[in-house]
Formats: C-alpha cells, sequence, structure tokens
C-alpha cells in the first residue's frame, strides 16, 4: 500500500485540504442563503411581500367618489366619464385617508386641458381636439367649460 | 409527529392570534396594509392591453407613473413613442420620445402621413430573457405573472438590461440595481389599477387578469386584431396592443 | 429623448440612451483572453512538446496568473453591489450564462492554473525554503503547502500529474474564455453579439491576445536581464501567431460575409454604425492596424528569410498592434453593442469617464497592475535558472 502512495503524499494532503474546504463552502452557503429561497422559483420569496408593501400615491377613482359622489355622478354623465380625478388632480391617496392631510390644488385649465386636446395628426380622428390659439385666443378653457361637464 | 388533539388546537390558536398581530404590525403609519391579506397570487395572472387606436398621447401614464414609484429623472418605466409612417416606407418610420413623452408631446399637424402614439412598458414576458439572465435570481417571474426585481438581492451587473428586447430596463442611478415597471404590483395586489392605467384618460391602457375569467381582456383578445412587440423573441410578452402597426419596434 | 441630448441620432428607447456596460466590461474579456491565450502557449510545451516554446513555459503560466488573478475586478469596479457578488456562488441561477462563469473562474484558478504552477514550481520553492533567511523564508514555507518531499519519485508525480492538469486545462481555457463569448453570444435581444460564432471569436482572439502579450513580455524581461533572446522559441511562438491569426480573421470575416449576405433588419443599422461611430475603432483600429498589418508583418516573416534585429523588432511592432486590435475587438463588440438602439432606428454615444469609478482611469490602472504582480511573481518565482529579474 504503502509503495502505491510513495511520492503522491503532498498531492494526498492538498486533496485533503481541497475537500475541507469544499465543505466549508458548503456551511458558509447554508448560513448565508436567504430563508426559503426558491420557495416559488429561484428568488427569495419575501421579495414579493417587500415590494407588495409599497404605499400607493393615487387613490384611484373610487375613493374620491367615495366623498366627492356629487361631482362623480355629474362627471359620469359626460364625455369625462371615464377619465379619472386624479388624472387631472394629480395623486390624493394622502388626502382620500384624511383630508386634511392634503390639500388638492386646483389645475390650472389654461394649461391642463391643451395636454390632451390640443389638435395633433397622430391622435385618433375621433378624439375631440382643436387648435387651441384658433379655437379660444389666449382665453383659459376653463372660462366657457366646466372640467366634469365640459360639454357646452 | 404526534400531537394530541389539545396540542395541535392550542398550536392552531396560537398561530392564528400571532399570525394576526404581525399583518396589525406590518401597517405602515399612514395606514396603509402590506398586501391584502384576501389576495392570492395563484388566482392570478397579470397581463395589459393597450388600444393605439386610443392613445391621445397626453402623457399622463409617464407621469403618473413616475409620480407612484419615484421614477428616477432620466430613466422610464414607461414612456409613450410617436410615429409617423410615410407612404409604403414600413423600414423608416419617424419615431421620437421626447423625455419618454413625460410632458406629452408638442403639437404637429402632417396630414400626409400616418402617425400614432405606442404607450410602452415591460411586457411582462412569461418566457422571459431578462429572468433567464439573471445571474442570482434576484428578477423573476412572481406566480402571478408579474416580472420583478428584488432590490435587496440585485448585484447590479446590467446583464437583465442587456437581455431585455425591448429596452425597458435600467440600472437605478442612486440604487445601483436593475429597475422597471412592476405593474405597480403594490397596487394591483390590493384590488387598485396600475397608476399608468388610473391616469389614463381614454382608457387606452387597462389591466388585464388574464386568469379571472369576467375580464374584459378575454373578448379584447377574441374580438381584435392584437399584436404583441417583437413576437419573432418569442418571450411570451403579455402586454397587448390593438391595431399597432407593422412599422412598430 | 433626443431633443434633449444632442448625442443621439434618430430614435433610441428612453433607457437606452445611457450606456450600461462601460470601459470596465470591455477591460474583462480582454484581460481573461490574455488568460487563456498565454496558458494554450505554455500548453504547446507540456502537452504538445513543441521543444522550442519550451523556454517561455513557466513564463506563459506566471502571466496567464497575473492576468488572472486581476480579471474580476473590472468586474466588481462595474457592479452595482460587488458586496453582493458573492451571492452568484451561493445562489447561482443555472439558466443564466453569467452564474456559471463564477464556477468555470475558480475552477481555472484552484485546479488548473494554481495547481500547475505548483507543481512545477514545487522543487524551486522547497530549495528556496530551505536556503533563504527571514520575511522570504517564511513565504516560501508557507508555499511548500507542508510538504518538503522532493525525492525523485515524488517530482515524478509531479510531472505526471502537472501534465494531466494542463491537459484538462487546454479545455477549461477554452470553457474559461469561450464562456465569456457565449455570455455576449446568447443574448438573443442584441444582433450585434447573439450569434453562435462569439464564443469561438472571442476564444482565438483571446489566444491571438495572450501569444502576443507573452511575446512582448519575454521580449521587455530578456532584455532588461541582459540576455541574448532566444530567436528559436520567438521564430516558433511568431509562427504560431501568425496560424492562429489566420484562423481568428478568418472567422471574423465569415461573421461579417454572413451578415452582409443574409442582410437581416438589424444589418442596415450595424452597418451604419461600423461605418460612421465604430469606424475608428472597426475599420482602422481593430482590422486594418490590429489585424491586417501584423498578418501582414509575420507573413514577410515566414516568406522572407529577414535578419535577427530585423526579425525582433518586427515581432514586437506586430505584438503591440496585435493587443492594441484585440482590445479594439472587445471594444466594438461590448460598447458597439449599446451605440445602436434596439428599435434599429438610432444611435447614442458613449461619453467615458475619466476620474470616476468606470472611467479611463480606472481601466488603465487595471492594465497596469498585472504587469506589477507579473514583476512580483517573477522576483518571486524566477522562470530562469539564474535569476536576475
Amino acid at each position: 500500500m504503502r509503495r502505491i502512495f510513495e511520492g503522491w503524499g503532498h498531492l494526498i494532503q492538498l486533496a485533503c485540504v481541497a475537500v475541507a474546504l469544499v465543505l466549508v463552502f458548503f456551511a458558509i452557503r447554508q448560513e448565508l442563503v436567504p430563508p426559503e429561497f426558491g420557495k416559488y422559483g429561484h428568488y427569495r420569496p419575501a421579495s414579493l411581500d417587500e415590494i407588495a408593501a409599497r404605499t400607493p400615491v393615487f387613490a384611484g377613482r373610487e375613493a374620491c367618489a367615495s366623498c366627492h359622489d356629487d361631482i362623480a355622478t355629474a362627471k359620469g354623465k359626460g364625455p369625462h366619464a371615464n377619465v379619472g380625478c386624479e388624472a387631472c388632480h394629480g395623486p390624493l391617496s394622502r388626502h382620500a385617508q384624511d383630508f386634511t392631510s392634503q390639500k388638492p390644488v386646483l389645475p390650472d385649465t389654461a394649461k391642463l386641458c391643451v395636454i390632451c386636446h390640443e389638435a395633433d395628426s397622430a391622435k385618433p380622428k375621433t378624439f375631440p381636439q382643436v387648435v387651441s390659439h384658433e379655437h379660444a385666443g389666449d382665453t383659459a378653457c376653463g372660462v366657457c367649460h366646466n372640467p366634469h361637464q365640459p360639454k357646452l | 409527529m404526534d400531537l394530541s388533539r389539545r396540542e395541535l388546537l392550542a398550536a392552531a390558536g396560537k398561530f392564528i392570534v400571532l399570525s394576526g398581530a404581525a399583518l396589525e404590525a406590518f401597517e405602515s403609519p399612514s395606514g396603509a396594509v402590506a398586501a391584502d391579506s384576501k389576495y392570492r397570487m395563484a388566482d392570478h395572472w397579470w397581463a395589459m392591453t393597450i388600444d393605439i387606436q386610443k392613445c391621445i398621447g397626453c402623457g399622463n401614464c409617464v407621469r403618473a407613473c413616475a409620480l407612484e414609484n419615484d421614477v428616477p429623472e432620466g430613466f422610464f418605466r414607461t414612456w409613450v413613442e410617436r410615429y409617423e409612417v410615410n407612404g409604403d416606407d414600413m423600414e423608416h418610420p419617424q419615431v421620437e420620445s421626447p423625455a419618454g413623452g413625460i410632458h406629452g408631446f408638442p403639437a404637429r399637424n402632417t396630414p400626409g402621413a400616418k402617425s400614432f402614439f405606442v404607450p410602452k412598458l415591460c411586457n411582462h414576458c412569461a418566457h422571459s430573457p431578462c429572468v433567464q439572465s439573471c445571474p442570482v435570481g434576484a428578477t423573476f417571474v412572481s406566480p402571478d405573472g408579474v416580472v420583478l426585481v428584488d432590490q435587496q438581492y440585485c448585484v447590479g451587473c446590467g446583464y437583465c438590461v442587456q437581455a431585455c428586447p425591448y429596452g425597458c430596463r435600467y440600472l437605478h442611478p442612486t440604487k445601483h440595481v436593475a429597475d422597471k415597471c412592476t405593474l405597480c404590483y403594490h397596487r394591483i395586489t390590493k384590488g387598485l389599477t396600475t397608476a399608468c392605467c388610473e391616469a389614463c384618460p381614454t382608457g387606452s391602457r387597462q389591466l388585464a387578469d388574464l386568469k379571472n375569467p369576467r375580464d374584459p381582456v378575454h373578448e379584447f383578445l377574441r374580438v381584435n386584431a392584437v399584436q404583441i412587440l417583437k413576437p419573432q423573441m418569442a418571450t411570451g410578452a403579455k402586454v397587448f396592443y390593438k391595431d399597432l402597426d407593422g412599422s412598430v419596434r | 429623448m433626443q431633443t434633449l441630448i444632442p448625442d443621439v441620432q434618430g430614435f433610441m428607447y428612453p433607457n437606452e440612451v445611457q450606456l450600461t456596460w462601460s470601459v470596465l466590461i470591455v477591460l474583462y474579456p480582454f484581460i481573461t483572453g490574455l488568460v487563456a491565450g498565454a496558458f494554450i502557449l505554455a500548453s504547446l510545451a507540456r502537452v504538445f512538446h513543441i521543444v522550442a516554446v519550451q523556454p517561455i513555459y513557466r513564463l506563459s503560466l506566471l502571466t496567464a496568473l497575473a492576468f488572472l488573478l486581476v480579471a474580476p475586478l473590472p468586474l466588481q469596479l462595474h457592479l452595482g453591489h460587488p458586496e453582493r457578488s458573492f451571492e452568484m456562488y451561493m445562489t447561482p441561477h443555472r439558466t443564466s450564462a453569467m452564474a456559471m462563469f463564477g464556477f468555470v473562474y475558480l475552477w481555472y484558478l484552484l485546479v488548473v492554473l494554481l495547481l500547475e504552477i505548483w507543481l512545477d514550481y514545487r522543487k524551486d520553492i522547497v530549495l528556496s525554503a530551505r536556503s533563504r533567511t527571514g520575511v522570504m523564508k517564511w513565504i516560501y514555507s508557507a508555499l511548500t503547502l507542508g510538504s518538503r518531499n522532493i525525492d525523485a519519485k515524488s517530482l515524478h508525480v509531479d510531472d505526471r500529474v502537472g501534465w494531466m492538469v494542463t491537459l484538462i486545462g487546454i479545455p477549461s481555457a477554452f470553457l474559461l474564455h469561450g464562456y465569456v463569448g457565449f455570455i455576449f453570444g446568447s443574448v438573443k435581444a442584441n444582433p450585434w453579439w447573439s450569434t453562435p460564432l462569439m464564443p469561438v471569436v472571442f476564444l482565438f482572439s483571446a489566444m491571438v491576445s495572450g501569444i502576443a502579450v507573452v511575446l512582448l513580455i519575454y521580449q521587455t524581461v530578456t532584455y532588461i536581464r541582459k540576455r541574448p533572446m532566444d530567436m528559436a522559441c520567438l521564430d516558433t511562438v511568431a509562427k504560431y501567431l501568425l496560424y492562429i491569426f489566420l484562423i481568428d480573421f478568418s472567422l471574423e470575416m465569415l461573421d461579417l460575409v454572413h451578415r452582409t449576405y443574409e442582410a437581416s433588419e438589424s444589418f442596415r443599422t450595424l452597418d451604419f454604425m461600423v461605418h460612421t461611430r465604430l469606424y475608428m475603432s472597426q475599420i482602422v483600429l481593430q482590422i486594418i492596424l490590429g489585424t491586417l498589418v501584423p498578418v501582414a508583418l509575420l507573413a514577410l516573416v515566414q516568406v522572407v528569410k529577414l535578419g535577427e534585429t530585423l526579425r525582433r523588432r518586427i515581432y514586437t511592432l506586430a505584438a503591440a498592434l496585435t493587443l492594441i486590435g484585440i482590445f479594439a475587438m472587445r471594444w466594438n463588440v461590448v460598447i458597439g453593442g449599446q451605440l445602436f438602439s434596439k428599435s434599429f432606428l438610432g444611435y447614442t454615444t458613449y461619453k467615458m469617464a475619466f476620474a470616476e469609478r468606470e472611467g479611463l482611469l480606472p481601466a488603465i490602472a487595471l492594465l497596469i497592475l498585472p504587469v506589477l504582480i507579473l514583476w512580483g511573481l517573477l522576483k518571486l518565482l524566477p522562470p530562469w535558472a539564474e535569476q536576475k529579474v
């Protein structure tokens, strides 16, 4: 037996060290791999909860209607029925939770409406659009049109 | 494990009480709940539909997304492109997306050409090449079909950014991890719609749940000529466009 | 987006305007290529018994080691979270080309390169551990890894095992650098990268660059040591450089001809990019100065009988141009692949930073570092009998 291993001593030693290192690697891995990694797929399942835990910034139309049902009803009869409240009024989830915590800013109709309604060839032909300076000169849109019931 | 019935009931009771307490503890100070406890991932397979005929290029979606998700300036989780196709030249459309369309588009009158807007976002591919490429398992398809990034695990190598055929990913400039549209996962798991769909004034963008038999998406897919972006890439993209012109890249 | 940033031409998807991978990612395949190439040169001596190449056997191994030790550094500098890079070893995603690379690297470093060097140098290490004093004695004693046995039998075992390690090392070297090629070649989203030829092209250009760098290093070291150049060795190495260069060039031309002929959707945009934004680096640096000129010079030496001094000068020039050319090739792949839009409708520009984490300055430093490491290695493990480096 000794004859076969004669001269191999240093390599056998090295091999033992290598095996030990591999075992250490697996031990470290056991510690460092996040809990339940691989439960749903090759990822950390806790991240699903972390991502879902973010607080929404926009409240959503239903939240607005729960207090402002009069406006919601009136708007619901006109062409802006499907335009969300926050599409014009901006994100208001804090206001929806506690209306004293955030005061909504009334948008300026001189600037707001043209974003959608300025005539552009790329917009669908059936979409109501005007060349604003021909249509109304310098007058703000809100002077003639009620944003919640814009049809005159 | 041999537990007596009493021991089992006691354990179950403790579990229920502790879970309830944990859920309570999870509520953040503003009152939002971490995740809707009634939400079950297995009940959903999220997608989106976009009707090109309704998009007016107002950029509301881009602004809303940026506000909802703290998107860093100069990067885009969603954006809108303006296409102009002249005559029969399908290979050279004129395309622009000034700041991703976040301030809308400068009005243009080009009656001779065919022009339209194309909103784009992460396609939440069912066979996502970005998920395939991630070396550590930081990006993944959730059980409910949303491609997400685990920003606590991402090493910021950028391989997924290279692997995405649609250009919807980027490396966050301050967090130094990969970032992209999450389909507002924090909203859809609470019964809300995505910020971009909420803000869209014409209803061009609609969140869709393919597992919900009452979702309008089934009718949408059945009745319309529907396209996905870059079908040759076989990514299983789940953003379905109605009336997307063949010149769209 | 192009209205805000003037260096965008045409249309880019908004997130594509800034490049994700910088010059550091150009450096990385360049450095691993040098490793693979230097090792192949060593294997020519050890496995294929090409006697003329024997004098640079140890030098090639040490060169490979010096560059391999530096190879992970550009990656660490690029990563958004280098402190999390161990995750690639903890939870490697087996579908990702990049994930497996960490293991290929470790395998190559530990089981191939370090083992082979240790086995080849073991006798010298033990002798030095016995004869030296002070700090150096400690260092050499540590390097013996606990074994002082250098009798004939153990040295014979070293030789046989070392031969086997080199034998395994050849496909391992192919894997090391072919893998880097596959990391690019498997990205279906990018038509500039996505080709089955990519790993093969990377591998042959790696061999070319590795042979060229050893050629230069041998000439430099011999000059510093004030020894005569082993012309038989130089001539043989230059010959292999030429042969492998011809294969490399043929492969790259095959890729080009194939693309031009098929003229599929991406061709127009790639062709335009090569003729405009990549003109300097692709046509001038990579093809003309970096390939055609060195190949012509090396072929000249094969065809015309030239004097020793002239041959040495030609080899130096050819090797230097080759290295520039192969660096340009890596640049053209990595940076070029990000200059055009995946919409095929536009182009952006690469604004290389200077004194930032991913800038030119760290890149230059990372190219100088292996030379310094090699200098240290040459002092610690002199390749030649009489040490005077």
